[in-house]
């Protein structure tokens, strides 16, 4: 549906690099990252709005590289909704009907259904400062599907938006891409947007994708430790590999599938056990060590445990540290199971 | 001072103040006070004869008339070139923005014998223009060249801010939507641009309103009205040439007040 192959973008002061990236008719992609990574360059690179340097975009087989904004059919929204101040709200919506002839007549009603649906009827006579977030990113998106594009692209639909007001635009989307189907490319810093959203993902950091595949697979499999740490994996470390056992600077652990050619491991945070006292039966991967501190978030609090010089994440429940009576500067025992360890 | 001594700062504090406001007063009173003493020393009869004199009439009329002229060319000249140094970077764009603003920094007669000097029989240019029937030299046409190239700057640098503050994504999306470039413009970027577009003319027209420098090397006739009072006042003095001068005033500070009025604080573009 979409294809990038070999894209270079270069602007003043970035360059997005070598970017690859297929995303199937009727699939919701997204594409995460944090600040700065090129996320929005990819974006509007697909839609026309900035100059490629080299390299080649497809939709549906045809390609787009070199055709005006106007002339690709996609649809974008803004984190900012970018609405004309300008304009009603109706005129907002209606803007681009005169330039597609196709959706005159009939469809408009689908567009109306469209207004309905996503709660619009009476706001369509207002201008567009009087509207709450999600109000405006609302126009924005019916202002996008007014258009039939053949792809919608996303740029941080959520971010700009109020916690209550995110909860709606996310479940609204959801409910968009299931009843038309259509191709969506989101792009995000937000994992967990992703994680209810899309069914796969491409993580791209400092101009270059760095791992592309289901959330599954990313989540549980990153491929470098950038990815691993954007997915949450806090204990990563570099390590040399010999004999079923991975080195780091001063500690060693029993791994599964032990692999040369892998230069880091990372474990989850909520995947290391912890011990008050030194267990009775003997557990791979058991060291001792020192709680330097602990991060109290609410339910769940984050523990740093310092094993000679280095440092474990941990997670628990609020009510697990105070039933272990966890405070810092105790000695405690944490064990690592060898597959929770992975290997990059 | 020690920000725990709570008596030291409300001094520092109003001394601080009382600094701006003498400042202000002063600056004020430096603007204001020859103006008022040049608008109060006429006497109505003056005025009355001034305001009825044709010779008057017409070099105002022709002041207006030549500026507006001058405000018109830059709209039209200025405005693409404006929206295309808002929106677009390029190699040269600084050292174009400093040849923009050239206007403002030379001298004024430089500016009316620089244009004489391609306009003459003697260049090329000056040579094909007069055979196209085209003269510079004491006409309508050389103060209204003489007095875009005064203005138009002013209009440039005006609109050129005006566009700026509209953001892209606007633009951006309008395009993504199916306008072309020219549709997107005319849709967006002209109904949230042209306050300062106006803005831009008004102020060309006030900057060749009161152009004297330049116009008195290309055309000291036809006499426009700073170039009357120029002459009155070296011919019959001080007394002849104050009620000119406040007519133009007058004419200055309606186009002042309509600057006001049109750079209005805006509402926020979102």
């Amino acid at each position: 549906m979409i294809e990038i192959e070999q894209l270079t973008v270069r602007v003043p002061g970035f360059a997005l690099t070598d970017i690859n990236l297929s995303v199937k008719e009727g699939e919701f992609f997204a594409l995460i990252g944090p600040t700065g990574a090129g996320k929005t360059l990819i974006l509007e690179s697909i839609a026309g709005l900035v100059r490629c340097t080299s390299g080649r975009i497809r939709i549906r087989g045809k390609d787009i590289t070199h055709l005006p904004p106007e002339a690709r059919g996609v649809g974008i929204v803004y984190q900012d909704h970018a609405l004309f101040p300008h304009l009603s709200v109706k005129d907002n919506i209606r803007y681009g009907l005169r330039y597609h002839p196709k959706t005159t007549g009939t469809c408009h009603s689908t567009l109306d259904r469209w207004i309905e649906h996503l709660g619009l009827s009476h706001l369509l006579d207002r201008a567009t400062e009087n509207l709450s977030g999600g109000e405006k990113q609302r126009v924005a998106l019916a202002r996008a599907l007014a258009i039939q594009p053949t792809v919608l692209l996303l740029d941080e639909p959520l971010s700009a938006l109020d916690p209550n007001f995110r909860e709606e635009i996310r479940q609204l989307l959801h409910e968009l891409h299931r009843e038309t189907k259509i191709t969506i490319l989101m792009v995000t810093h937000d994992f967990s947007e992703a994680h209810f959203l899309a069914q796969r993902i491409a993580v791209i950091h400092r101009g270059q994708i760095e791992q592309i595949g289901t959330l599954k697979a990313v989540f549980t499999a990153p491929s470098t430790p950038f990815v691993a740490q954007f997915v949450g994996m806090k204990n990563i470390f570099p390590v040399t590999l010999n004999d079923s056992r991975a080195y780091t600077s001063d500690l060693s652990f029993n791994v599964e599938k032990p692999d040369d050619n892998k230069t880091h491991m990372a474990i989850r945070p909520e995947h290391i056990l912890l011990f008050a006292a030194k267990p009775d039966n003997a557990k791979v991967n058991l060291f001792e060590g020192n709680i330097a501190k602990i991060n109290n978030q609410g339910i769940i609090s984050e523990i740093d445990i310092a094993v000679s010089t280095a440092h474990f994440q941990l997670i628990l429940t609020t009510s697990q540290i105070h039933q272990l009576e966890l405070s810092p500067g105790q000695r405690v025992y944490i064990s690592v199971p060898p597959e929770q360890i992975h290997l990059m | 001072m020690s920000a725990s001594n709570p008596k030291a700062v409300l001094v520092s504090n109003g001394l601080f103040l009382g600094l701006a406001v003498l400042s202000a007063t002063v600056i004020a009173a430096f603007i204001l006070f020859p103006l008022i003493e040049m608008v109060t020393q006429p006497s109505f009869k003056s005025l009355g004869e001034a305001a009825a004199d044709r010779q008057v009439v017409r070099a105002i009329g022709l002041s207006i008339y030549t500026s507006g002229m001058a405000a018109l060319i830059s709209l039209i000249i200025g405005t693409p070139f404006a929206y295309l140094l808002a929106r677009r970077n390029f190699f040269g764009k600084k050292l174009l923005e400093s040849i923009i603003d050239l206007p403002i920094m030379i001298p004024h007669p430089v500016v009316g014998i620089a244009i004489l000097g391609i306009a003459g029989r003697n260049h090329w240019l000056g040579n094909a223009m007069q055979q196209l029937g085209i003269h510079i030299m004491g006409t309508v046409t050389g103060l209204v060249t003489v007095l875009t190239f005064v203005g138009l700057p002013f209009y440039i640098n005006t609109a050129k801010a005006g566009f700026e503050a509209i953001p892209k994504r606007l633009e951006k999306v309008s395009r993504s939507l199916g306008a072309s470039a020219a549709g997107t413009f005319m849709r967006v970027t002209l109904p949230l641009g042209w306050r300062s577009m106006v803005v831009g003319m008004i102020m060309c027209t006030a900057r060749a309103v009161s152009e004297f420098g330049a116009v008195v090397i290309v055309a000291y006739h036809p006499m426009v009205a700073p170039v009357m009072i120029y002459e009155r006042f070296t011919a019959y003095g001080l007394e002849y040439s104050q009620p000119v001068a406040v007519w133009l005033i007058v004419v200055c500070l309606i186009l002042f007040l309509l600057l006001r009025f049109f750079s209005l604080p805006k509402k926020n573009i979102s």
